[in-house]
């Protein structure tokens, strides 16, 4: 089956792994993904903070392009671009907000593309193949981080729940591992302050990363460049906040079922890691 | 000739400021058949009543049209004035010139023709209204009442006490309800058991009380004074006419794991069982539900151990009929459960309890005996956190009301946990403290000056379990938003009060009202807090709205007055705007040919067959009757009737083609 | 009845929130992860907010707290009143920066925010190096982050040169029509 996809940034650049574990397992679960020509950034945190029509514009912009190519359906893996992506759609409902917003992108724009993240996309089309295709039971014992973008705000995104959600989780054990039930499963790893207070991620995601760890968890798996990127590049400054330094690794989703599907690590980028991936 | 009297009342301003009464009284007296016409300010008091009553003794008036207000209003009081001066009282009608008039329109000249026309409709109306006697229907002095908790029994024995009648229903093996789960009550800390269980006592030997256990109400019909109620009373399995109470049984029964009820879950009861010992009836029920023998066809220990011999296999379900004549309504509330909560572990976490879970562990006729102690491992908790407003107060979760009592209780809770823990420390997270009874601010005061309970302003965000503690994110709103985090032992959430489930069938049952939250709702929120928009249905206590004990048994009374009251009167007098077949003279008799399709047609029931019958008793044609006692003058019948046989006194065809013919003749 | 204060009214307008709604329970303070660091807590600025003052809003507009918040949406996933604070935040530091009261922490995230757009405008795509250049630049850390870029290189993680897509004039018009047009500042 074919699935338009927009893989945003992150996935082309600095989360260069999560792009390939996406494309191997469509490869392996006979998704065809359809990039969206010629797509450009979504405007990320930095449009929202400093001027509300940029950050409707530039998605509008994405959404636009995707129909006029004809596109029903775009999966967005990175949760960054896929909160704002559905914001912009529902934001965009309002007639007053979608008239400024078409004159100012001049394209045609009728808000009817159907908008999923990865898991969406795994839940609806894949489950059973995953299940019948499972050569590696990823026999792990992991917190499934879900961070905030993925599931806030529930009144648009409608996915999941907001405490305690369930759908990676879920995920983890059809591949054969055991999600812990851990405190930290939707605070904050620190955002878009990677670069600009450091100090805080390390604090924030350092939390996350010490109840992981007093929870005997042996990796962490998440959904969203951002997070793994927090709590993976960061390590070093992470490190240096907590009691016991920690090894654990940060894995996709998708690498964790690429391993399950007997993908090799390499085509799934688990080299690229800044904290070792040995499971 | 008719010689009507037209009155048409300014009704203060309400009415002038936009019609001109004068004129309409001018005009109306230019009609054929009105014989005196005149406006007054305020028709419905005495100087304007006895404007009325002068008018007809002077003019000799049969028929008066008053154009005021809504009949809803004064209907009676006009009616009354006319009989005083000897006029049926029928003969009286009102033209709304308010409500349907002066109230919706601006001032000016369509305004005063509509009145004109409204009141001349009623003229038209009035020269063919036929004078007519109330009916007199008989009362049954029987009370049904439906719940067996604090305001059932109080309401049963107001009621009982005055020599009437009362049928207690209860839907659990037991009368008592949430008050018997108390283990004491504020602002006094009296043992809540020790001040319920005579009551519960006197409610089973009065002499004029018939208590059903383990019953429900299966279906209702008919009207104020003469309700026809189905009560299905539940097989106990354990025929209770035998049984002794020994308790024999239960002691034996190897079902031992099923989440008691009465301990809100926190301690198991047996299949066959008695909620809690002090039970009235204290006789066990077997619980078909998880009994050994009705799932798979084994065991019968309780029937070997019984001494009697009371149980009763195949008992199966029985419905009795009850003719009562007031019913009163009391099914009490319900409180939300820990797994409401997403943000507090969605009911995951064993030592994160409910308000009335607590009560249970306080209760010395608890799953602890008292003890307070964690469900997880059956430590004494060192550090409590009471979360006060849990799901009230709460758009987002879909409860925007205060449940009442939680302020209150809570304190009382922290209190309790302080005085059997004199080293515990206990933190109560709030918003505002609402304590407005009697002795109720005192009370709270207590708890923070003399049990030093914490109490911190803010609300906590959410509760999670590390190394078996519980910890609780929270803030001091008054500290400028300073985050307070505690490592606690045990969280206890005040969970909101919500309506008993069943509630809203119930009120369909019995055609009463009730809110989105179906709450009952009473029929005026000020002046009568007590009764239904249903007449002869009363309400008392938290099936109304979350309530403490003093207004539930302050309501309970006042619901068991009005029941006497309305069994005070020998007959219910009602009013003849009833449907009635016609009769002539033999050889017809009647028009009505026998098809009886308004007997199909009627909601009430209240047609029935009648057998006209000739000298040598032989029957000469079935016609269709109709009961006065029953009917309630929809007209529905009369829409049906192909022979145009039945009409309804008071509003007949003629009469309202009348009214119609009158308008458009305008 | 009307409300009569421009602040509250303007925000209403705005994000659709009416602060009357807040009944300072406190619950999205309780949850917020950076709390802690912020000049004052958000269910604080929301009662700056219902006093409706100038000075008030003076104070908010100056603080880190509307440039510290994440927009983790963790309060408004727990608001029992619904309250989008989150949308506020990003009113609020739309109009802090229209009227240059940036308080002195925010340099740096919004100099970040600054370049990451700038190299949107002309590449139409995120080109990490231009960011990090850009950034440097506005905010003199010159050393930081310096150890990582080799080992983000070398694990392909690190693009030198920019991803240029071909609607770069359309994403330019973009931003001449909103955040650069200078007759939208100050709604």
């Amino acid at each position: 089956m074919k699935i338009g996809f927009y893989p945003g940034c992150s996935l082309k650049g600095s989360s260069r792994e999560y792009n390939e574990s996406v494309v191997a397992i469509a490869k392996a679960l006979d998704i065809e993904l359809v990039e969206i020509k010629d797509w450009n950034c979504c405007g990320a945190t930095a449009a929202h903070s400093m001027n509300e029509e940029l950050s409707l514009s530039l998605p509008a912009r994405i959404l636009a392009l995707a129909e006029a190519q004809g596109l029903k359906e775009v999966v967005v893996p990175c949760a960054a671009c896929y909160n704002r992506l559905m914001v912009t759609q529902h934001e965009l409902k309002d007639d007053n907000k979608r008239g400024r917003v078409t004159d100012i992108i001049k394209m045609s724009y009728s808000g009817d593309l159907k908008i999923i993240n990865v898991l969406q996309m795994l839940e609806t089309y894949a489950m059973d193949k995953i299940q019948a295709k499972v050569t590696k039971p990823f026999a792990h014992k992991v917190a499934c981080y879900y961070g905030c973008l993925l599931i806030r705000p529930h009144k648009i995104l409608q996915f999941d729940r907001v405490e305690d959600p369930q759908s990676m989780d879920t995920m983890i054990k059809l591949i054969g591992g055991n999600p812990i039930d851990w405190a930290f499963k939707t605070e904050c790893c620190g955002a878009g302050f990677s670069v600009s207070r450091t100090d805080l991620v390390a604090k924030l995601s350092g939390n996350i990363l010490q109840d992981a760890a007093d929870r005997s968890a042996e990796a962490i798996i998440v959904a969203c460049p951002m997070c793994q990127s927090n709590l993976d590049m960061r390590r070093g400054a992470i490190n240096e906040t907590l009691s016991k330094p920690s090894d654990i690794p940060v894995l996709f989703i998708t690498q964790a079922i690429g391993l399950a599907l007997g993908v090799s690590p390499k085509e799934l980028g688990l080299e690229r890691h800044f904290v070792t991936v040995k499971l | 000739m008719s010689k009507i009297g037209v009155f048409i009342c300014h009704c203060g301003e309400n009415i002038s400021a936009t019609v001109d009464c004068e004129r309409v009284a001018q005009e109306i007296r230019k009609v054929e058949g009105v014989e005196y016409a005149i406006d007054y300010k305020y028709m419905c008091s005495d100087p304007g009543q006895t404007l009325i009553k002068d008018a007809i003794r002077e003019h000799h008036l049969d028929g008066v049209v008053v154009g005021s207000c809504s009949p809803r209003m004064h209907e009676p009081t006009f009616r009354k004035a006319c009989a005083e001066a000897g006029l049926n009282p029928f003969l009286c009608e009102m033209a709304n010139l308010r409500e349907h008039c002066s109230w919706v329109h601006e001032k000016g000249e369509a305004t005063t023709e509509k009145a004109f026309d409204l009141v001349k409709m009623l003229v038209e109306k009035v020269k063919r209204n036929k004078p007519l006697d109330s009916i007199k229907v008989p009362i049954t002095k029987k009370a049904l009442v439906i719940g067996g908790g604090i305001a059932g029994i109080q309401a049963s024995l107001d009621i009982a006490n005055t020599g009437h009648q009362v049928i207690l229903i209860e839907k659990d093996p037991s009368i008592g309800g949430h008050m018997s789960q108390l283990s004491e009550t504020f602002p006094t800390l009296d043992c809540s058991q020790c001040i319920l269980t005579p009551r519960m006592v006197e409610v089973a030997q009065h002499p004029n009380i018939t208590l059903y256990t383990y019953a429900e109400l299966d279906s209702l019909e008919g009207f104020i004074g003469n309700f026809t109620a189905k009560i299905r009373l539940k097989a106990k399995s354990v025929d209770h006419k035998k049984c002794t109470g020994c308790g024999a049984c239960f002691q034996k029964c190897p079902q031992k794991r099923i989440p008691s009820e009465f301990n809100a879950g926190l301690g198991n009861r047996t299949a066959i069982y008695v909620p809690f010992p002090q039970a009235v009836p204290n006789k066990p029920v077997i619980d078909r539900e998880h009994c050994n023998y009705y799932k798979r066809g084994k065991c019968k220990i309780c029937e070997a151990t019984c001494p009697t011999g009371a149980i009763e296999w195949d008992k199966e379900d029985e419905i009795i009929t009850e003719q009562v004549g007031a019913i009163v309504v009391t099914t009490g509330f319900n409180v939300k459960g820990a797994d409401f909560f997403p943000e507090y572990g969605y009911g995951k976490y064993k030592d994160v309890l409910t308000g009335l879970q607590f009560e249970r562990l306080a209760s010395a006729s608890g799953p602890t005996l008292g003890e307070i102690r964690r469900p997880s491992d059956g430590t004494i908790p060192k550090k409590i956190v009471f979360i006060a407003c849990a799901g009230s107060r709460d758009p987002a979760k879909g409860i925007p009301y205060c449940s009442k009592i939680c302020c209150m209780y809570t304190a009382k809770h922290a209190m309790l946990y302080q005085h059997k823990v004199h080293d515990g420390e206990s933190t109560v997270f709030y918003m505002d403290i609402r304590a407005g009874g009697k002795n109720y601010e005192e009370f709270v005061r207590r708890a923070i000056e003399e049990d030093h309970v914490n109490y911190v302003r803010g609300r906590v965000a959410r509760v999670y379990e590390k190394d078996g503690k519980l910890i609780v994110k929270g803030v001091d709103t008054l500290l400028s938003g300073q985050q307070v985090e505690i490592e606690a032992d045990m969280v206890v959430l005040a969970t909101a009060g919500v309506s008993n489930c069943g509630a809203e069938q119930l009120a369909q049952k019995m055609h009463i009202s009730y809110d989105p939250y179906h709450f009952f709702a009473e029929a005026h929120p000020k002046l009568k807090p007590v009764e239904t928009n249903t007449a002869g249905i009363f309400l008392a206590g938290a099936c109304q709205a979350p309530k403490d004990i003093p207004e539930t048994v302050g309501m309970a009374s006042g619901a068991a007055v009005k029941v006497a009251g309305l069994f005070s009167n020998n007959e219910l007098v009602r009013e003849p705007l009833i449907a009635v077949v016609n009769r002539c003279a033999p050889p017809q008799f009647s028009t009505c040919v026998g098809c009886f399709m308004c007997q199909t047609a009627c909601p009430y029931n209240a047609i029935e067959r009648e057998e006209i019958k000739g000298r040598d008793g032989k029957v000469i044609k079935t016609v269709a009757k109709v009961n006065p006692g029953l009917c309630q003058g929809c007209g529905t019948c009369v829409a049906f009737c192909r022979s145009k046989s039945i009409d309804i006194q008071g509003y007949s065809n003629e009469q309202m083609f009348a009214e119609v013919m009158s308008l458009l003749n305008h | 009845m009307e409300n009569n204060n421009k602040i509250s009214g303007d925000l209403l307008l705005h994000t659709s929130v009416d602060v009357a709604r807040c009944y300072q329970c406190g619950k999205c303070t309780a949850g917020c992860v950076l709390a802690s660091e912020m000049n004052f807590p958000p269910s604080y600025l929301m009662r700056l907010l219902q006093t409706g003052t100038e000075e008030n809003y003076e104070r908010i507009l100056r603080s880190n707290t509307i440039w510290l918040c994440l927009n983790c949406e963790n309060c408004l996933g727990r608001c029992p009143m619904e309250i989008d604070i989150p949308k506020v935040m990003d009113y609020l530091r739309e109009q802090s920066l229209n009227s240059n009261k940036l308080h002195p922490d925010a340099k740096p995230i919004v100099s970040f925010h600054k370049s990451f757009l700038d190299s949107i405008k002309y590449t139409g795509r995120l080109y990490e190096v231009g960011l990090i250049a850009g950034f440097k630049a506005r905010s003199f850390r010159l050393t930081q982050d310096l150890k990582l870029a080799p080992k983000m290189y070398l694990n392909g993680k690190l693009n030198l040169m920019p991803e240029m897509i071909k609607d770069r004039k359309g994403i330019g018009e973009i931003f001449a029509k909103t955040i650069d047009n200078p007759k939208t500042k100050h709604k």
